[in-house]
This record gives structure tokens, C-alpha cells and sequence, in this order.
């Protein structure tokens, strides 16, 4: 392990590049956790990565009007902060002026030289002190404008939008009740046809396990239309509306069956023989074998079936699309998010916070499981897609 | 008490025979011992009286009763794994409550039961263990407690002691034994390719080979008077040598076996000739390697031997202890 | 919003409860109807039986109705639709097929396909190869594989979100807040609609799978060259090969198998390939591909079952042989474990 520490010229290149691909790789991702957490002026305004840095940035103050002055060695002196009860952001002043224009022509600190005698001050922390010979007349203040420097600022307003009031919030609980079930019930079903498929004596086993492999290729999106007009037809019989949740866990249990029977399979007839075969003479029979020997021992490759299967769900947009109403009731948050692309495909601010909040449960999920994702992935290798 | 029967038990794999007509008598409270070479068919012919597989002809009895559609569980059978087979999550405990659990006996029952035989087991202290945080010989004794604790009538035992070492192994076979008198009543069937097991503590020996029954005995009817080459070749360490040609000639026999204990040094011409080859000295016993006209004899010697590789000498079978082979290479009659 | 979360709850309980329930509930009823432990033991005994040849099916049969329902009747339909005209009433024979091989569409979309396939595959494993050998001897190389591997976890659409902010474009000028056109930009060159260049645009969208499929390659290949043995890379270096040698003649060799495996699960996945495009250009800019053109003609524009599903027909047969081949391939790996 020591030797990875060493310093030759090589290995140094060699974390280099890593560094780099993981860089480029992770980039992305980044800029939309970062833009997400920036004010949503901001994210129009510059790159993501202009944000951890201090920024400069032209500002506009309004002074205070002749309401707020004071009289003072006979002057008149209004003061206040630019910062304060205003639009600008606040920051480090480094510059201002009177004119648009010119908001970079005096240093701050200094004090200028207005029309009528009138001097300006303005200090780093945005404090200014406009005095005057004669009384102040007009209402509202003049304006100052003004460059300040900004720390990186970040906030959690995006997300308290999207979740509040762009309904991003109840499509996360919708996509919830759309994944646990469809996660849930899959394993189960699959379990037990795994089971009797690796261990049970049963007529034409070869031919169902065939059947079942080759129904890996079929692609998803050949079977929306059959469907789609059998849930409808099925609705319409029975009085019922044809988009429900059940429809959609019944969908995702069917197309995700054909892989988690084949995956549990593999490793359901992988136990020892002896195991199962010493229970059977312990007179158990094969639910409990099922329930007490066989499914405490499949963990492992329950749990990788099962993060897939969420992922899959999760992540889902056609199935959802199709099986599901597009009302608030139903729509998911990939549902939604596709929505929010097509309305809102220019606000950025909604768009990257929606994003972060669908993909911060596989993340989780993924970062926490991993071990076991993994573990599915070698085991299942062939799934395609 | 359970008497076992098989009568022209048949078993085939597809097209492939593996038993062939089995026909055995098994007393009840005896210990059977199932040996012969590897693949040779004695897991399958323990795996059919389990009920585990299921024979393709011929009846088999329990009891007086056939059994050949009873499932396993209903045998009245326990099973002792070569694996032990001990269910890896369920704690030593849980492991031998397993089968009580599934005959619908209360929480309490099973505890009284599973505590007396860890007692019996000297398991007492590993009951809440894992499987995995015990050695090979407890894990043997756990296996050993599941089949003792549901009060089987038939023990059967698939080369229960090959995965321990030989210290080990020694050890379990005196348990076996001390299990065995203190069931007395309890028919055990044993399989095992380890013919030291096989001697010590079977009741009565079966010989197989290629799925037919070569013989069947006590231990030392099997040695003493072998009904075949194959069961005299099998039984006994050294192997029994075996002459062809004129000494057997002479015996009128085609062939003839002689335990390397059997033979006398002579000086008669007439008896086999021949230089030592090789020489073993284990302390207890010594072995002599002869190369002689009739092939590479071996010759057990009491104690250390006085006899240098090189020595030529003559060597005389003992004759009450020479078996004789006709043609078909079966026992000839004295 | 609570009232949602509560009846989210109780559709949930009820739906995984229910699946629950037909399990206990039947081998329940199939214990109490044929008891194991009937009062005399020939009853038992059959009762034994009775049980052993039912339960299989009980524990198949709501797995074996689910395929059929979900996969095997729409695989017989689609076949069946894919000879009928477009609202499915009319045998017309090979017309949708014929109809489908001389559409400019269907052509592009093929030609579009065959790109992917071309591209994303070889790139996606070479990627893969090239990472799992760089961070296969690093202290930190589960933490990179980590990184890389993190992308699959991500939607379509969420991965969408984030490369159209990659790729975002704002007029020559103005300050660019997508990061490719930020580093054009740096070096000069005039800013592009990335998602719109006719042609280009493909490789800007396979980008995008390329950096969710990587990951993948990584981890299994990864675990591919753990298990070369040590000692044939040690003798490689005793026998005076270097590195790149030791990579191309000692190392690759040995985990062909594994190299192809991952290829051809990406191929398939390329073949399938959706959602990418419908997010990211809703087959705009002549990006379609072959599952978009059967989405656009089954749902879009008053649908044609008939065409769309001649083109599903034909996705499922150019996936089929690369699909069987791949699976005897997994299970040859797997035997020789
Ligand atoms: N399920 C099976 N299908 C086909 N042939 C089998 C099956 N099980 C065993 N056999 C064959 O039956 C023969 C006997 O096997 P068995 O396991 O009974 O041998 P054995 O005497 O126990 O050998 P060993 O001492 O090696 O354990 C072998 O040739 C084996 O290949
Ligand atoms: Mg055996």
C-alpha cells in the first residue's frame, strides 16, 4: 500500500489523469448541483463556475429622499447604506458613481464633488453620506451607481419553489407510490418463481425458464399499445378508470420480471443442495423451505434486484407517461420534470433545482447501496436495458 | 426399531443404470456400512431410502411397510450430510429446533429437547452460536443433533467425516460409536469410501460396485473370507496381493490372494522367489516390497525388520490363509 | 399535500399487502385443505402429494399470468398489428415493412441507429477498459469508479436536465452559462446550438449515453481484470514486457470474454435506445432513432399502429441474435468460474 504513496514521476501522471476523467465525468452533475443552489438572476447571468468565486457586479442604489435629512453645522447630510431596504445584493463596494455609465470613476472611500456643491461619500460596506449646502427637495433619493464585490452566495430558494409551489413535492410523493410497490412486489413474485424454477419438480421447468430469458429482448416501448388498449378496454368493462397506480405496478412488475426471475434464478439454484434437501427431511415444506432457509440466504441478490429495480422505476418515463394520468394526482417526477422542460425549458433556476430534487433518491440510494448494486450488475450483466 | 428392505431396487438416470437390482436385509439397531469406489452408486442407494430420490423399480420397506411414495419426511428418517448442511443464518440452537418446529411441537418442548441433546452433545454452550463461529468437529456434532433430536428411527449417514482432519476424524468415529450404543435401537446407515471406518464400526459391511451388491457380511467375514477379488482387493490395508500363473496353478485356481501378513520366509526353491525391493519401517510394522516372476508382492513384517533392500529371499503363503479365485474371479470352495 | 402522502400510504400498503396476502394466503389454504398431517398416514401421505404438485404453480402462477399479460400477448399483437393497417382492422401483408424500408424517415432513423451502435458501444467499453486499468493499482480508485459509476443511477430525464445545461447556447456575445460554449468560447471560437447542428448533434446526444454507460463497462470490467491472475502479469514482467504490451497481449486477452459481454449489452441498450432522444430533441434536427420514429407513429399525429409496429418489429429482431448470443456467452463465463 505504501508504494502507492510514492512520488515517481508516473504515478503522479497516473493520478493526474484520473483526476481528469473523474473531473470531466463529475462536471456536469456539478454544474447542476451548484446552478441549483444560485440565485436565479445569477444562473442567467454567468457560467455555474464563475459562482464560487467573488464576482464583480454593477449595481444600482436609490438614496434616501428629503424625508431623512438631518441638519447638522449647517448642512444638510442624508446617510444611509446602499445595501439596506434596496435591490442590490450585498457585497464589498469598490467603486461608484453618478452616472450610469461610470459607475467604476471614484474608489470607495472617497469623497466626491457633486453638482451644487453637493459632496458623496460611499464606503466598502455600501454606508453613504450625501450632504448639501440647501435643503434636499426632491421625494425620492437620486441614484448611485456603484460596483461591488460579491462573496459566492448561495441559497435554497429554487428549491423551496419547486417543491412548494411548482408541485414538484407531491410528484415526489406520487413517484413514491409508484416505486416502493412496484419494487416490492416484483421481488416477491419473482422470488417464489425462482424458487420453484430452481428447486421444485414441475413439468415443461426447461421450457418456462427458456421462455422467460428470451423474454429479455422484447423491448418495452413494443409493448405500450397492446396494453394500452387492453387497460382501456378493461376500464371501460369493469367501470373503472384505466390509469391507476395498480395498472402501472402490474406494468412494472411485468417487464421487470423476465430479468429478476433470471437474475434470482442463477442464484436461488446456486444454494447447496444439501441445504434445501435437509430441510425437505426436517419435514419442511416448501413455503417454509421458501420463507426460513431459502429467502434469509438470497439477501444478496434480493437487495441488487431490488436497488435495480428502484433505480429502474425511479427513473422511469415512458411507462409512467403512458399507464399514468398526466394530473397532479399522478404525474411523476420524471413526468414532471418533462413538463417543466417543455414549459419552463428557459428557467433555469426551476429546471436545475426539479432535476436535483429527482435525482437525489437514486443518488442516495445508489451511494448507500452500492456494494450490493454492483454485486447485481456482475450477476446480471446481460440485462439490456 | 425399524427393519429396512429393499427387494430388486432399481435406479436409472435417464438411460443410465446406477443400481442394479439392490437386494439388502437391514436389522434393526444395526449399523450398515455402504463402501466401495467412488461413483460406484452408494450416496444414490442412501439418497433412495431417504426418499430424496426416487427409485426407478422395486420396493423398499420401512418397517415393514413400503415407503417407496412417502416423502422424506415421513420416513421416520434424520440425515447427516458430508456438508453437515447446517443452515448458515439459523443459530445452533435454531438449527436443531428446525425439524421439531415443523412438527408443530411448542416453544417449550422444543427447548426441553434441543437442551437435552446439546447436553447429550456437549453443546451447551455454543446454542445461541452461529454455525460459522464453530469448528469442523462441532459443527459435525450439531448435524449429528439434528438427526438425534426428532428420535429418527434411521440414521443415515453420507460420509459424515471426510471434510475433518485426521485427529479430528478419529475422535468422531469414537462418538459415532458411543452414539450408537446409547441408541441402540436405532438403525444407522453409514457410507463411506475410509475402510478403517468401515472395519471399526460396522455392524455388517456392504460392498458395491458399479451399483451391484458385491457382498455383504461383518467385517470380518469380509476379510476372512472375501467372495470375490473385488471385495478381497477392497477390504484390508496393504491391499491383499494377488498371484497368478504357477503358484496359483498348483492351488487349482486362477488366482490366488494372500494378505501381506500371510506369508513365511522359506528356503524351499520351490516357493516364490524374489529380491526386496523396497522396504517401509512404520515402527509397529514393517513393509517389504518383493519383485517376484509373479509381480511386486507386499509383505508385512511385526516390529522392525532385519531385511535390506537388495536381500533376496523365498516367500511361502500361509496356507489356511490363501484365498483361491476360480475364472470368473469369484471365491473358489475350500 | 398530507391528504396525498396518506393515501399514497394506504394505496401501498394495500398493493404490497395484497401481494402478500395471495402467497400466505393460498399455501395457507393449500395446508388447511390437504393437511401434512392428516389423522392417518396414507392420507398424509397423498395429501403430501396433492401438495407438492400444486404449490409449484402456486408460487409460478402469478409470475407466469404477469409475462404472458405484459409480454407475450403484446409481442403476439404487435406481430399481429404490424400486418394490419393503421387502426388495425385490414390485412395488408408486408405493406407497413415495405412502407417502412423505402420511408425517408425510417431510413434516417436506421442510419441514425447505426451510428449509435458504431459509436457508443466501442467508446462506452474503451472508456471502461481504459478507467478500470488506471484506478485498478489506486488507493482512491473505488472512490473514482464511485464517481464514474454515479451517472447510471440517474434519470434520462434528470440527465437530460443536466447536458442541456451543458450544452446551453446563448447569442455570440452575450455571456455564455453552458460550459461547453464557455470553453469554445475561451479559446476563441464562435459559440454553436450544439443540440441543433444536423449531423453533429448525434454525437452531442451519444455524449450524453457514453457518460451514463461508462460507468457500467468500468465496474464489470473492473472486476474482470481482479481476476487475472497475478503471477501471469509478474511472468510477462520477468519475460521484459512493458506496460502497454503487458495491457494489449497479457490482460485484454485474458478477459476477451468479459470485453465482449459488455459490448453487446450496451449494443443492445443503443438498439432500445429512447429516452435520450425524446428529452433532449424530441427526435428534432434529424435525430430520431428507431424506438422515437415507433413512439411518433404509435402516439403522435393520429398513429399508425400498423408502421409502428412493423418498427418494433424490426428493433426486436436486430436485438434477438446479439441478445442470445450474449447470454450463452454469461453463462459460459459463469460455468468456467
Ligand atoms: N442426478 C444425477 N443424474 C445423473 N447421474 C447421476 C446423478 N447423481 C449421480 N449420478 C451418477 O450416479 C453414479 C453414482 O453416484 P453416487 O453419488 O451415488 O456415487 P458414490 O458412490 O456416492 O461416489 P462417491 O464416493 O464419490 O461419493 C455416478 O456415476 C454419478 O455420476
Ligand atoms: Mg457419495
Amino acid at each position: 500500500m505504501l508504494k502507492s504513496f510514492s512520488l515517481e514521476p508516473s504515478r503522479i501522471a497516473l493520478n493526474l489523469a484520473v483526476l481528469f476523467i473523474i473531473t470531466l465525468w463529475t462536471l456536469p452533475t456539478a454544474g447542476l448541483l451548484i446552478s441549483s443552489l444560485r440565485d436565479k438572476n445569477d444562473i442567467a447571468a454567468s457560467g455555474w463556475w464563475t459562482a464560487l468565486a467573488s464576482a464583480d457586479r454593477n449595481q444600482v442604489g436609490r438614496m434616501k429622499g428629503k424625508a431623512d435629512q438631518v441638519e447638522k453645522d449647517g448642512k444638510f447630510v442624508i446617510s444611509g447604506n446602499l445595501f439596506e431596504g434596496q435591490d442590490a445584493v450585498s457585497g464589498k463596494v469598490s467603486a461608484f458613481g453618478s452616472k450610469v455609465q461610470a459607475p467604476e470613476a471614484n474608489a470607495a472611500g472617497s469623497t466626491v464633488d457633486l453638482e451644487g456643491g453637493q459632496t458623496l461619500n460611499v464606503n466598502v460596506d455600501g454606508s453613504y453620506v450625501l450632504t448639501s449646502p440647501t435643503a434636499f427637495d426632491n421625494e425620492r433619493g437620486s441614484r448611485v451607481f456603484f460596483i461591488s464585490s460579491q462573496p459566492p452566495r448561495f441559497t435554497t430558494e429554487n428549491y423551496e419553489t419547486v417543491l412548494f409551489s411548482e408541485g414538484i413535492g407531491r410528484s415526489f410523493v406520487n413517484s413514491l407510490t409508484v416505486t416502493i410497490p412496484a419494487t416490492i412486489i416484483p421481488i416477491l413474485i419473482a422470488a417464489f418463481a425462482a424458487y420453484a424454477l430452481a428447486w421444485m419438480k414441475l413439468p415443461f421447468r426447461g421450457l418456462i425458464i427458456a421462455i422467460i430469458v428470451g423474454l429479455l429482448v422484447v423491448p418495452l416501448q413494443m409493448s405500450l399499445i397492446p396494453l394500452l388498449k387492453l387497460y382501456n378496454a378493461a376500464g371501460t368493462f369493469m367501470g373503472v378508470p384505466s390509469k391507476t397506480y395498480l395498472g402501472i405496478w402490474l406494468a412494472h412488475t411485468g417487464f421487470g420480471l423476465p430479468f429478476a426471475i433470471y437474475l434470482l434464478r442463477s442464484y436461488i439454484a446456486g444454494l447447496p443442495k444439501d441445504l434445501i434437501e435437509s430441510a425437505q427431511i426436517d419435514g419442511a415444506n416448501d413455503f417454509k423451505i421458501f420463507r426460513r432457509i431459502v429467502l434469509p440466504l438470497t439477501f444478496p441478490a434480493l437487495a441488487s434486484f431490488a436497488i435495480f429495480q428502484f433505480l429502474w422505476v425511479w427513473n422511469d418515463l415512458l411507462v409512467a407517461i403512458v399507464f399514468l394520468g398526466s394530473g397532479p394526482d399522478q404525474l411523476v417526477l420524471t413526468g414532471k420534470l418533462n413538463a417543466l422542460l417543455g414549459s419552463r425549458g428557459g428557467n433555469w433556476e426551476i429546471l436545475t433545482a426539479s432535476a436535483f430534487v429527482t435525482i437525489i433518491v437514486p443518488l442516495t440510494v445508489f451511494f448507500s447501496l452500492q456494494r450490493y448494486f454492483v454485486r447485481g450488475l456482475l450477476a446480471g450483466s446481460v440485462k439490456g436495458g | 426399531m425399524a427393519d429396512i428392505k429393499l427387494t430388486n431396487l432399481n435406479k436409472s438416470y435417464g438411460a443410465v443404470q446406477i443400481l442394479k437390482d439392490i437386494n439388502l436385509d437391514i436389522k434393526s439397531g444395526e449399523f450398515m456400512v455402504f463402501v466401495g469406489p467412488s461413483g460406484c452408486g452408494k450416496s444414490t442407494l442412501l439418497r433412495s431410502i431417504s426418499g430424496l430420490d426416487s427409485v426407478t423399480s422395486g420396493t423398499l420397506e420401512i418397517d415393514h411397510a413400503v415407503v417407496n411414495e412417502v416423502p422424506p419426511s415421513k420416513r421416520g428418517i434424520a440425515m447427516v450430510f458430508q456438508s453437515y448442511a447446517l443452515y448458515p443464518h439459523m443459530s445452533v440452537f435454531e438449527n436443531i429446533g428446525f425439524a421439531l418446529e415443523n412438527q408443530g411441537l411448542s416453544r417449550a418442548e422444543i427447548k426441553k429437547k434441543v437442551e437435552a441433546v446439546g447436553e447429550m452433545l456437549q453443546l451447551t454452550s455454543y446454542l445461541t452460536r452461529l454455525p460459522k463461529a464453530l469448528s469442523g468437529g462441532q459443527r459435525q456434532r450439531v448435524a449429528i443433533g439434528r438427526a438425534i433430536v426428532r428420535g429418527a428411527k434411521v440414521f443415515l449417514f453420507d460420509e459424515p467425516l471426510s471434510n475433518l482432519d485426521a485427529a479430528l476424524r478419529v475422535q468422531m468415529r469414537m462418538e459415532i460409536a458411543k452414539l450408537k450404543r446409547d441408541l441402540p435401537n436405532t438403525t444407522m446407515i453409514y457410507v463411506t469410501h475410509d475402510q478403517v471406518e468401515a472395519m471399526t464400526m460396522a455392524d455388517r459391511i456392504v460392498v458395491l460396485k458399479a451399483g451391484v451388491v458385491q457382498q455383504v457380511g461383518t467385517p470380518m467375514e469380509l476379510y476372512e473370507r472375501p467372495n470375490s477379488v473385488f471385495v478381497a482387493g477392497f477390504i484390508g490395508s496393504p491391499k491383499m496381493n494377488f498371484i497368478a500363473g504357477t503358484p496359483a496353478k498348483g492351488l487349482k485356481a486362477k488366482t490366488i490372494g494372500v494378505r501381506p501378513e500371510h506369508f513365511e520366509f522359506s528356503t524351499a526353491k520351490t516357493d516364490i522367489a524374489g529380491t526386496v525391493d523396497y522396504t517401509e519401517i512404520l515402527g509397529s510394522d514393517s513393509f517389504l516390497y518383493v519383485t517376484t516372476p509373479s509381480g511386486m508382492l507386499t509383505v508385512r513384517q511385526p516390529g522392525r525388520t532385519e531385511i535390506k533392500t537388495g536381500q533376496k529371499l523365498n516367500l511361502k503363503p500361509i496356507a489356511q490363509h490363501v484365498h483361491r479365485f476360480g475364472d470368473d474371479d469369484m471365491r473358489l470352495a475350500n | 399535500m398530507t391528504a396525498q402522502i396518506i393515501y399514497a400510504f394506504i394505496t401501498v400498503v394495500l398493493g404490497v399487502g395484497g401481494c402478500f396476502g395471495y402467497f400466505y394466503g393460498s399455501n395457507w389454504l393449500l395446508d388447511r385443505i390437504f393437511p401434512a398431517n392428516a389423522s392417518n398416514d396414507a392420507s398424509a401421505v397423498r395429501n403430501l402429494r396433492i401438495q407438492a404438485n400444486t404449490r409449484p404453480w402456486l408460487f409460478l402462477g402469478p409470475a407466469l399470468i404477469l409475462l404472458s399479460l405484459y409480454l407475450i400477448f403484446p409481442v403476439i399483437q404487435t406481430f399481429w398489428l404490424s400486418f394490419h393497417d393503421r387502426a388495425g382492422n385490414k390485412f395488408v401483408g408486408f405493406a407497413n415493412y415495405a412502407w417502412a424500408f423505402s420511408d425517408d424517415e425510417f431510413r434516417l432513423s436506421i442510419f441514425n441507429n447505426i451510428l449509435w451502435l458504431a459509436v457508443v458501444p466501442a467508446l462506452c467499453t474503451l472508456m471502461g477498459l481504459v478507467i478500470a486499468v488506471l484506478t485498478d493499482r489506486l488507493w482512491w480508485g473505488n472512490l473514482a469508479k464511485s464517481l464514474i459509476f454515479m451517472p447510471l443511477a440517474i434519470s434520462f430525464v434528470g440527465a437530460s436536465v443536466i447536458w442541456k445545461f451543458v450544452y446551453d447556447y446563448r447569442g455570440e456575445g452575450q455571456e455564455q452559462i453552458g460550459i461547453l460554449n464557455a470553453v469554445v468560447g475561451y479559446f476563441g471560437l464562435s459559440p454553436q446550438v450544439w443540440i441543433a447542428l444536423p449531423f453533429w448533434n448525434n454525437f452531442f446526444l451519444m455524449a450524453i449515453l457514453v457518460w451514463i454507460q461508462t460507468g457500467f463497462a468500468t465496474v464489470i470490467l473492473a472486476a474482470a481484470l481482479r481476476g487475472i491472475p497475478e503471477d501471469t502479469l509478474e511472468a510477462a514482467t520477468i519475460d521484459g514486457a512493458g506496460p502497454f504490451k503487458i495491457f494489449y497481449r497479457i490482460m485484454v486477452p485474458q478477459i476477451y470474454g468479459t470485453i465482449l459481454v459488455v459490448w453487446t449489452t450496451i449494443t443492445v441498450l443503443v438498439l432500445k435506445i429512447f429516452d435520450i432522444v425524446l428529452t433532449m430533441t424530441n427526435s428534432q434536427w434529424d435525430t430520431t432513432v428507431l424506438a422515437n420514429l415507433m413512439f411518433d407513429w404509435m402516439f403522435r399525429g393520429g398513429g399508425d399502429f400498423g408502421r409502428g409496429a412493423a418498427i418494433a418489429i424490426v428493433i426486436m429482431v436486430a436485438v434477438l441474435p446479439i441478445m442470445i448470443w450474449n447470454i450463452r456467452q454469461a453463462n459460459k463465463e459463469q460455468g468456467g468460474h
